[in-house]
């Protein structure tokens, strides 16, 4: 069911990043098509959710570049200029990201957390705005959940709010970063369908998770990550049920108990 | 025995009324000068240039590690001498209470913005806000809710620094009631009713001000 397509929709090239004398990625080069559905996976602080984070610049890398869509960064070089609000700002609004614990706006009902970054960003019509987050939180099934607040939602529905509030942007590019790893083990279900009903639309997405078999069934590219390096990259039947490196075989023999 | 007589005050009732509307002048331009410098104050000190930060952060402390009637009659008898310009006794008090009351405000103001987790701050960014469109539309309005009961704390303390008025000889309250004292030789009856008048307008406002704490924690919990 994959969406793959032969065009490029994000590019890296040789990202590095250190915090202080820990370096957390090193020399990371990847390319991810347009209406695939990567999952990266590693042991913790492997720097997966670091690169996640470089991918919308929530965490600006020293060196290397970031291409996403049309729109593109090079860090460390003598060209490279410091970063401009603004322009930071509009590099975003091309990727949604949804983040491990929630981070809804909890002065917003559901619907209005939805609306926000029609209104605030792309300054769409409130009218447009409204119809459109209607449609978003149809499409995660919280219709009725629209002017609760985040405090009354479940672990699963706030998060589904989350995927509707980062959906609301169009983004070409959906981020993941453990969306179900702070979730009751009954609620990761609901999240799983909606990220799966996204998969079959053709989103281009990218996971970090420790849901090993969700990685299998819904990522048509899986990359295995520790120490700040890809350590094996591939299909899902390669990296997951093949794995070639040591590392890789290690870390997954504690998913198949 | 001594013979209390607050009739004898009836008559200097629009003495009182004169301080009585000082009091609350001083106060109410006070509190929104000190809010608006509180404001930009608690804002610039989170900016990361050091230029703007550092000057800010020097002032906060000199403010707040002064006393407040020093600083009154600082402006008033010494600054003038400085800078060579003369101010009237009220826009020197004006401008020493707004001054002190930024500092504490600017304080709260910052203290809120810094509460409020950095997951907002992330999930504003990655929807693409600038920095002021999520100080706008996230940070600010959960940190005010937070801010309210000190802010409303620190407000009630302004109005009751207002009674150092009286030194500068602005007619606020506590200087009308010394006239009236000298008048009368009934010091007694006169400060035991500037005192009520102070408690009178206090009193409301703190329970107002509990109230309000207690229905933003409730808010905040359910």
């Amino acid at each position: 069911m994959s969406h793959a397509t032969n065009e490029v929709m994000i590019e890296i090239k040789n990202l590095k990043k250190a915090f202080g004398e820990h370096v957390v990625l090193k020399d990371i080069s990847l390319q991810v098509n347009k209406g695939s559905v990567v999952a990266m996976i590693g042991p913790s602080g492997s720097g997966k959710s670091t690169l996640l984070r470089c991918i919308n610049l929530l965490t600006v890398p020293e060196h290397g570049s970031i291409r996403v869509g049309a729109q593109d960064f090079t860090f460390g070089s003598k060209a490279s200029k410091p970063l401009k609000d603004r322009e930071l700002a509009k590099f975003r609004t091309n990727t949604g990201m949804v983040f491990q614990h929630f981070n809804l706006f909890p002065h917003m009902t559901a619907l209005e957390n939805v609306m926000e970054g029609m209104l605030t960003v792309l300054r769409k019509p409130k009218a447009e705005a409204r119809a459109y987050a209607l449609e978003l939180l149809q499409k995660v099934g919280l219709s009725d959940r629209a002017d609760i607040y985040p405090q009354r939602l479940s672990g699963g529905q706030k998060q589904r709010v989350a995927i509707a509030r980062a959906l609301a942007m169009r983004p070409g590019v959906m981020l993941f970063d453990e969306a179900t790893s702070a979730l009751d083990p009954e609620l990761v279900g609901e999240v799983l369908n909606v990220i799966r009903s996204l998969a079959a639309d053709g989103m281009t997405m990218i996971l970090v998770t420790h849901e090993i078999a969700f990685a299998r069934e819904v990522a048509d590219q899986v990359i295995f990550m520790r120490d700040g390096v890809v350590v094996e990259a591939g299909p899902p039947s390669q990296v997951i049920d093949n794995p070639q490196e040591a590392a890789t075989q290690s870390f997954l023999s504690r998913f198949n108990g | 025995m001594y013979h209390w007589d607050f009739a004898a005050l009836w008559q200097f009732r629009n003495v009182i009324a004169v301080g009585f509307g000082y009091t609350l002048a001083y106060t109410v331009a006070c509190v929104l000068l000190g809010l608006l410098l509180g404001l930009l104050v608690g804002l610039g000190r989170l900016s990361t240039n050091p230029f703007i930060s550092g000057p800010l952060r020097a002032y906060v402390e000199v403010f707040r590690c002064t006393p407040v009637l020093v600083q009154l009659v600082w402006f008033y008898y010494a600054l003038p001498v400085l800078v060579g310009i003369e101010m009237s006794a009220g826009t020197s008090a004006l401008l020493a209470l707004a001054l002190y009351g930024g500092a504490f405000y600017s304080e709260i103001i910052r203290g809120g913005i810094v509460s409020i987790d950095v997951g907002q701050s992330e999930a504003g960014c990655a929807l693409g806000m600038t920095r002021f469109q999520l100080m706008r539309r996230v940070i600010l309005p959960q940190a005010f809710k937070r801010m309210t009961p000190p802010l409303v704390s620190q407000s009630i303390m302004q109005l009751k620094n207002t009674s150092l008025l009286s030194v500068l000889a602005v007619p606020d309250l506590l200087y009308q009631g010394q006239i009236i004292a000298h008048e009368t030789y009934r010091p007694l009856e006169i400060y035991t009713m500037v005192a009520v008048i102070y408690f009178l307008i206090l009193l409301p406002a703190t329970i107002w001000a509990k109230r309000l704490e207690n229905r933003l924690t409730a808010q905040q919990g359910a």
